[in-house]
């Protein structure tokens, strides 16, 4: 069964298209990296996942109907919304009570073991806490929850380096199992580059490129050119060219690797080269609306 | 996978696993985190009757002589000399609960969506219906019964000040005598419950707003009904409908009795004999029950509302 399946799913906020027809199939055991500008649609489209917002057309949640059975979905779904939410009035021993008292699958024992690795002492209030630490306990709260469907949404917003490195490190070591499915969307995509495990673009609340990091590797290349085979370069048809300290970069899609060679040095762009080559005219046009 | 409907359940939990537990459980913690964020649920009517106690404390010293004049008065009269510091004692905690209970239900689902917790609340197996009753039991239940316990507390500490205070004057017996505690603490637990029936339109409504409302709740709950008003005023000069919202706001307590007067002070109404406890009269009004459902009505709307408003 795919962990999330979506036909057709449509959100309009009066005039505006927030989601426009998405076709979505995210099969268990996958981490998606959900990546597109902002007001491109992400966070509709995961507030429609959760159950947050209705929305038109088909949409299955590990065989659930999230904005009919949010309460029930949330037994099996846990998510980690932009920015801290969790109430600041709150002592970080009540937040292990309450989850402990309301959630069936929460195991305090292990949410205990992921506190003590911190400093984050259990009297404290969540408002004395640092970003970073309210970051740590949202997290340790969230993996001893036995979920199916981990949603983040730009969990790392505001974080420094060392938390933010640390929170993707626990996420792969302590609670990522391959029965279990990610979903992430991010500014920050140097940092999931090798998190996921599929990639998918959104823009104008449509997929605008959906492949699993295997195609991606196998498909896309970057090329710094050598000047004098820049002609030939560009006769293979790159799909985007930028300039980097004089020599020329083209990123080509399903060129052949091999040809690629003889041009300059081959490797594979990152996600945010890809996205801006993909993004990057229509995200002008699509600045007017 | 542990996914099979059984299994749903698959916690250390002691007792019986059963569909009524997993009813309840997330009901009683929310309303155990409601009382954590909102301290002020008990804490003002301890603070009010810490305020009371102060007061009582202060003009105690004069009482040998207050209850030498009481005790010359006639018999309705005296009595209602001796027992009027109770009284006041709790009218006074009564109406700081009231206030609580007003404030509280106003910021209840508003606060949540202010500082975008509820996307956190929401991201547990509560529904927007427990969480919606998880706060409207406060007022409807919890501030009822925090006031007759605090209030019942108050009164005895000042029965125990008035005595040490009367006994080397000899008078401490009259007030053991004369003050109908029981009968006073039983006026007190009915009126709590029929007020609170009476009221629960008013926190309904409260709770709708905060629910709604993108800003200036206080604002929202008031100023349509004061327009409405307004209106009739202006359209039919009649106050049918600010008399309607005054009856809601300031007779809950007076509605589950038979009120007589005064004879000399018309205006101040007493309640203080059991054979004015009037069940019949307060069931029997068609406007108590109109007011249960609209109360019903408001609360199925906030529900709704709060399942589908994000935070601001």
């Amino acid at each position: 069964m795919a962990c999330i399946e979506a036909r057709g799913l449509r959100k309009t906020f009066g005039p505006t298209i927030a989601l426009d027809g998405i076709d979505l199939r995210v099969e268990e055991g996958r981490i998606l990296g959900l990546i597109g500008p902002n007001g491109a649609g992400k966070s509709t489209a995961l507030n429609a996942i959760l159950g947050l917002t209705p929305y038109d057309g088909e949409l299955r949640v590990l065989g659930r109907d999230p904005w009919n059975e949010r309460d029930q979905l949330m037994r099996d779904v846990c998510f980690i919304a932009d920015v801290a939410v969790l109430p600041r009035w709150m002592r970080v021993s009540q937040a292990l009570d309450y989850v402990a008292g309301v959630h069936p699958r929460f195991d305090r024992a292990k949410a205990e073991g992921f506190l003590a690795r911190t400093e984050i002492k259990r009297a404290s209030k969540i408002r004395q806490l640092s970003k970073g630490m309210v970051a740590q306990l949202h997290l340790a709260l969230v993996m001893a929850i036995d979920a199916r469907l981990l949603v983040l949404d730009e969990p790392t917003l505001g974080l420094d380096i060392l938390y933010r490195k640390q929170f993707y490190d626990s996420l792969l070591n302590d609670y990522f199992d391959h029965s279990r499915t990610i979903i992430v969307t991010t500014h920050q995509v140097e940092e999931i580059q090798n998190v996921i495990t599929d990639l998918m673009f959104i823009n104008h609340g449509r997929v605008a490129l959906e492949c699993s990091m295997e195609q991606f590797e196998a498909r896309y290349a970057e090329v710094m050119v050598n000047p004098e085979h820049l002609a030939a370069a560009q006769a293979l048809k790159p799909i985007h060219t930028r300039q980097l300290f004089g020599r020329s970069i083209l990123l080509f899609d399903n060129a052949n690797h091999e040809e690629l060679a003889t041009l300059g040095d081959v490797r594979t762009p990152s996600i945010a080269d890809l996205f801006v080559a993909v993004m990057g005219p229509q995200t002008e046009a699509g600045e007017k609306s | 996978m542990n996914n099979e409907p059984n299994n749903v359940l698959d916690a250390p939990f002691d007792g019986p696993r059963n569909a009524l537990v997993s009813a309840t459980r997330p009901f009683y913690w929310s309303v155990r985190r409601e009382l954590w964020e909102n301290r002020s649920i008990y804490l003002a009517p301890l603070i009010a009757a810490g305020v009371v106690l102060f007061g009582y404390g202060m003009t105690v010293f004069n009482l040998p002589q207050l209850r030498r004049n009481a005790l010359a008065l006639e018999p309705t009269r005296m009595r209602a000399a001796i027992e009027m510091p109770y009284d006041a004692a709790a009218m006074m905690i009564m109406f700081t609960v009231f206030i609580v209970g007003i404030f509280y239900c106003l910021d209840a689902i508003y606060g949540e969506r202010r500082d975008r917790s509820i996307l956190f609340w929401k991201s547990l197996p509560v529904s927007d219906r427990t969480s919606v009753l998880s706060k409207a039991i406060v007022p409807l239940a919890i501030l009822p019964l925090l006031t007759f316990v605090i209030v019942i507390a108050t009164q005895f500490v000042m029965l125990l000040l008035s005595t040490v205070l009367l006994l080397p004057s000899g008078l401490a017996g009259t007030t053991w005598q004369l003050l109908p505690l029981p009968r006073l603490w039983s006026i007190l637990f009915y009126g709590l419950v029929t007020s609170t029936l009476w009221e629960a339109p008013v926190y309904a409504w409260l709770l709708l707003v905060s629910s709604w409302a993108r800003r200036a709740t206080f604002l929202w709950a008031v100023l349509p009904w004061l327009a409405i008003s307004a209106i009739e005023k202006l359209a039919f000069d009649t106050t049918f409908f600010i008399r309607l919202l005054g009856r809601r706001l300031t007779d809950g307590f007076q509605q589950g009795f038979v009120v007589v007067h005064y004879p000399s002070n018309a205006h101040v109404p007493i309640v203080d004999r059991l054979t004015q406890f009037a069940p019949l009269k307060f069931l029997t009004n068609p406007e108590l029950w109109i007011g249960l459902v609209v109360a019903v009505v408001f609360l199925i709307a906030a529900i709704r509302l709060r399942r589908s408003r994000g935070p601001l």
